[in-house]
């Protein structure tokens, strides 16, 4: 470890990079001495236990370009999400499991209906000084849904009735929503959902209630924040923190190699390998971040027959799947969205690839290719993520053993999701983390936006509509369970595993969470980060 | 003169014509391309109801005929428009963009110019000898190499291997000069190319003019074969290489997006990506126009400078 930490000194006083120089001086002072003079918490050395206050940490993650803005309710890429979350705050945030955790709603009491939520904010100040207000609060909620705009968390308040909510005193919101809805929290930490200053439009120079205050910022470059010191859940342990952009993972690796930066995020799989016991960084895998798998749509030939899903189902190797596409940075799925979330039904057993049972199936539905009526399907898929042109020739290959056809049709990246959302049969897809209970509102509904497998019924909408009238947290999860029953039986998506976010930092930084997937609480939590000596 | 003059009439309002096909051709391209910018913008949540209400902020529920005419009208007022997605004016994309990229062009303009015309007369002096081959052989060789693969190999060397300098300009990609160690191996991924096709150049017009008839008479007049070499031979043998190193100055303006993308830096390069990505059309479009006035305007300034070092090949348009 000593030796690795001189000679990235070395890199950077070569380098002649002054602000890394700087940083390096102001995360202990000790150059290469060794004698802890610069810290307060006055550990000594690379001590783990007791974080130390100060020092700059740079990381870098890829970006949306020149028209990147820090307007969070515009919150898109996971640039953003980091950015917004060092800059602002929600009033609920999903914990690794995905259940909501207070954040500026110190708590949350639904009425007997479950339909009217007192929510009480805590004592919370925005950077310039004011407390964060109920007003402050209904005023975001009623950007957000505003009709004349597009923002993506519109869609997660549409429960809300944001007209007959109100603002009894200052700390105490009211919410009256259009039906009763168990897991309303959920919608407080939807993404995007951040709360804003009463009033504010313009968010070139803004004013948050989040741990770090805004310096300057450089669309599609770089954002500066720096401590502060009033946040309530205490300051964050950095003086500063800078996010710079850099699009390339190659980049953004070279960068943390030759330290550029302190913390480089999604990281390729193959880099984690190459340096996770090389000593130079760290890698951190975040479990569980993405889900990966095929959607089948139930509405048409040949999907909307259940067997040929089941046959589906029963064809994936999915370990294979996730060597193949995944590079092996995963673990595998049970055709449920979710696993380890609360409300997973980890009951259900494990699905194992059985070919000679997807091969009855599917002779039973019609599809025998002994008498020539062998089965041929379509699967859209497209460079958009990581792994899906892999994923679709690995399914190719063996859904071939089970005397499937697969043809695979590779289409533009950056229209696929709109042109597999409802063309086509057969397509690679994938998701960020959510509650169960979005998945299924957000895409197993009749009157969900993004209803990709198409799946309408009202039986199944009826089994939602009962838990989310259910106050009773056990019969909730036992309604979780008999919709998630129905969807590895006969649903429309075959989830074949969840891939790992890779995270690279420097050897100085501490107090990463590595069980967070990405986009929850603990992730990306600069707050909680802090440098070590050397 | 004047028949100077009607030359650069005739040839600036070609250039204009020029420019204004390109732009329509643009618009026309960008409009073909699957998707839109309302597309583009709600990635993998393509709830259509956000879809339509995005396009309805975006105003790209109007013709496509009306958008285009009414952005060229804002053009012949000087005003580019602003971005379908950040609603930010394109002036300032392209002001943003061209810095990086200028600082780029010039110190790699600045160090070619003397390195690949050195090399080539000095390959020139005798041809087939020791150093002529070294020189061919070598700048054959780097020639060869593609710029993503030379950029990776620089980084791995210089910057990881050896520490001596930053392997990216992240941070300072849009004001590169605050840092300017960041610099160095761009600007050398930059030169490799471009110097290698023009000392060719260089060489081969040298060895031209060295034989030509004018050269031998100034000899044998007992010109000094320095005075020969320097003020006879290479106004000549940079006929060529001017028009080269026009086409370079254009491949350096338009933004290496290669170079741009491997160091981080914000060059037009890297907007003109994320541009067509996000389907952002007055921002591609303001590009297009910046492109266009810059090509015309180089080639026009190239074969100037042709017309002036040897009169009598006359303009190549």
């Amino acid at each position: 470890m000593r030796t690795t930490g001189t000679s990235r000194r070395t890199v950077l006083a070569a380098g002649g990079g002054t602000a890394a120089a700087l940083a390096l001086a102001a995360c202990g002072g000790s150059g290469s001495g060794g004698s802890a003079s610069g810290g307060t918490g006055g550990s000594g050395e690379g001590g783990d236990a007791t974080p130390r206050s100060g020092g700059k940490l740079r990381a870098a993650f890829a970006g949306g370009g020149a028209g990147e803005t820090l307007d969070p309710h515009l919150t898109n890429l996971f640039a953003d999400a980091a950015r917004a979350k060092a800059l602002f705050d929600k009033l609920a945030e999903f914990g690794s499991d995905m259940s909501a955790q207070p954040r500026l709603a110190e708590r949350w009491e639904p009425n007997d209906a479950l339909d009217r939520w007192t929510i009480t904010l805590r004592d919370a100040l925005w950077h310039d000084g004011k407390p964060v207000t109920a007003a402050d609060v209904l005023y975001s909620y009623r950007r957000i849904a505003d009709p004349g705009q597009a923002f993506r968390a519109k869609a997660a308040l549409e429960p809300i009735d944001l007209q007959a909510s109100e603002a009894p005193d200052d700390r105490t919101v009211v919410f009256q929503l259009k039906r009763p809805y168990a897991d309303f929290p959920n919608v407080m930490a939807a993404f995007g959902a951040y709360i804003v200053q009463d009033s504010a439009a313009d968010f070139t120079e803004p004013v948050g209630c989040g741990p770090f205050r805004f310096v300057s910022f450089t669309p599609g470059e770089s954002l500066l924040v720096s401590r502060f010191d009033d946040y309530w859940e205490g300051a964050p342990h950095l003086d500063e923190l800078e996010f710079v952009i850099a699009d390339e993972e190659s980049a953004r690796i070279n960068a943390l190699l030759g330290g550029q930066v302190e913390y480089a995020h999604e990281l390729n799989p193959a880099t984690a390998r190459a340096h996770e016991t090389g000593g130079r960084i760290q890698i951190i895998r975040l479990a569980n971040s993405a889900m990966q798998g095929f959607v089948l749509k139930t509405d048409r030939a040949p999907f909307d027959d259940k067997r040929v899903r089941e046959a589906f189902f029963l064809i994936a190797d999915r370990q294979e799947l996730i060597d193949g596409a995944l590079s092996g940075a995963g673990e595998i799925g049970n055709d449920l969205f979710g696993k380890g979330y609360q409300y997973y039904a980890d009951a259900i057993p494990q699905r194992e690839q059985d070919l000679d049972r997807a091969r009855a199936l599917l002779r039973e539905a019609g599809h025998d290719p002994d008498n020539g009526t062998g089965l041929t399907v379509t699967l859209d898929t497209s460079p958009v993520a990581t792994g899906f042109v892999e994923a679709a020739e690995i399914f190719k290959t063996q859904a071939a053993q089970a005397g499937v056809t697969v043809e695979v049709k590779v289409g533009n990246a950056e229209t696929y999701w709109s042109d597999t959302l409802d063309g086509g049969m057969f397509s690679c897809t994938r998701s960020g983390t959510m509650p169960i209970e979005s998945h299924i509102s957000q895409r197993l509904l009749t009157d969900s936006p993004t209803n990709a497998t198409q799946w309408r019924h009202a039986d199944f909408d009826d089994l939602y509509q009962q838990a989310q009238a259910t106050r009773d947290e056990t019969e909730r999860a036992a309604l979780y369970e008999r919709m998630q029953r129905r969807l590895h039986a006969e649903g429309g998506f075959l989830i074949w595993g969840f891939a790992d976010w890779i995270l690279g930092a420097a050897n100085s930084v501490r107090g990463i969470a590595g069980d967070a997937p990405a986009n929850t609480l603990d992730w990306a939590r600069f707050d909680r980060v802090w440098l070590a000596e050397g | 003169m004047s028949d100077r003059r009607a030359w650069l009439v005739r040839r600036l309002s070609v250039g204009v014509l020029q420019i204004a096909g390109v732009l329509a051709l643009v618009f026309l391209l960008t409009e073909a391309l699957p998707g839109d910018a309302a597309v583009a913008l709600a990635g993998d949540h393509p709830d259509p109801e956000r879809i339509a209400r995005i396009r309805e902020t975006m105003n790209l529920d109007e013709p496509a005929a009306e958008r285009l005419a009414q952005w060229a009208a804002g053009l012949l007022t000087g005003d580019l428009g602003t971005s379908l997605v950040s609603g930010r004016p394109v002036t300032g994309y392209l002001t943003a963009g061209l810095g990086p990229t200028l600082v780029l062009a010039a110190l790699t303009m600045a160090l070619l110019v003397p390195v690949a015309v050195g090399l080539g007369v000095l390959a020139a002096r005798r041809e087939g000898g020791r150093t002529d081959r070294l020189i061919s052989t070598a700048t054959l060789a780097v020639y060869a190499v593609p710029e993503f693969a030379l950029g990776v190999l620089l980084v791995v060397v210089f910057a990881l291997q050896l520490g001596r300098l930053p392997p990216t300009a992240v941070g300072h990609g849009s004001d590169p000069l605050a840092e300017p160690a960041v610099l160095v191996l761009p600007v050398l991924v930059l030169l490799a190319r471009p110097v290698c096709s023009i000392s060719r150049l260089v060489r081969a017009g040298m060895i031209d003019a060295l034989a030509a008839p004018y050269s031998a008479q100034a000899r044998r007049y007992g010109v000094p074969a320095g005075r020969v070499r320097w003020a006879h031979a290479l106004p000549n043998a940079l006929a060529p290489a001017a028009q080269q190193l026009a086409r370079t100055l254009d491949w350096l303006l338009g933004g290496v997006i290669v170079v741009e993308t491997l160091f981080v830096i914000q060059g037009l390069g890297t907007i003109l990506m994320d541009a067509v990505a996000a389907r952002d059309i007055p921002v591609i479009q303001g590009l297009a126009v910046v492109f266009g006035t810059l090509t015309v305007l180089l080639n026009l300034g190239a074969d100037l400078v042709a017309r002036h070092f040897a009169p009598r090949t006359g303009a190549a348009a």
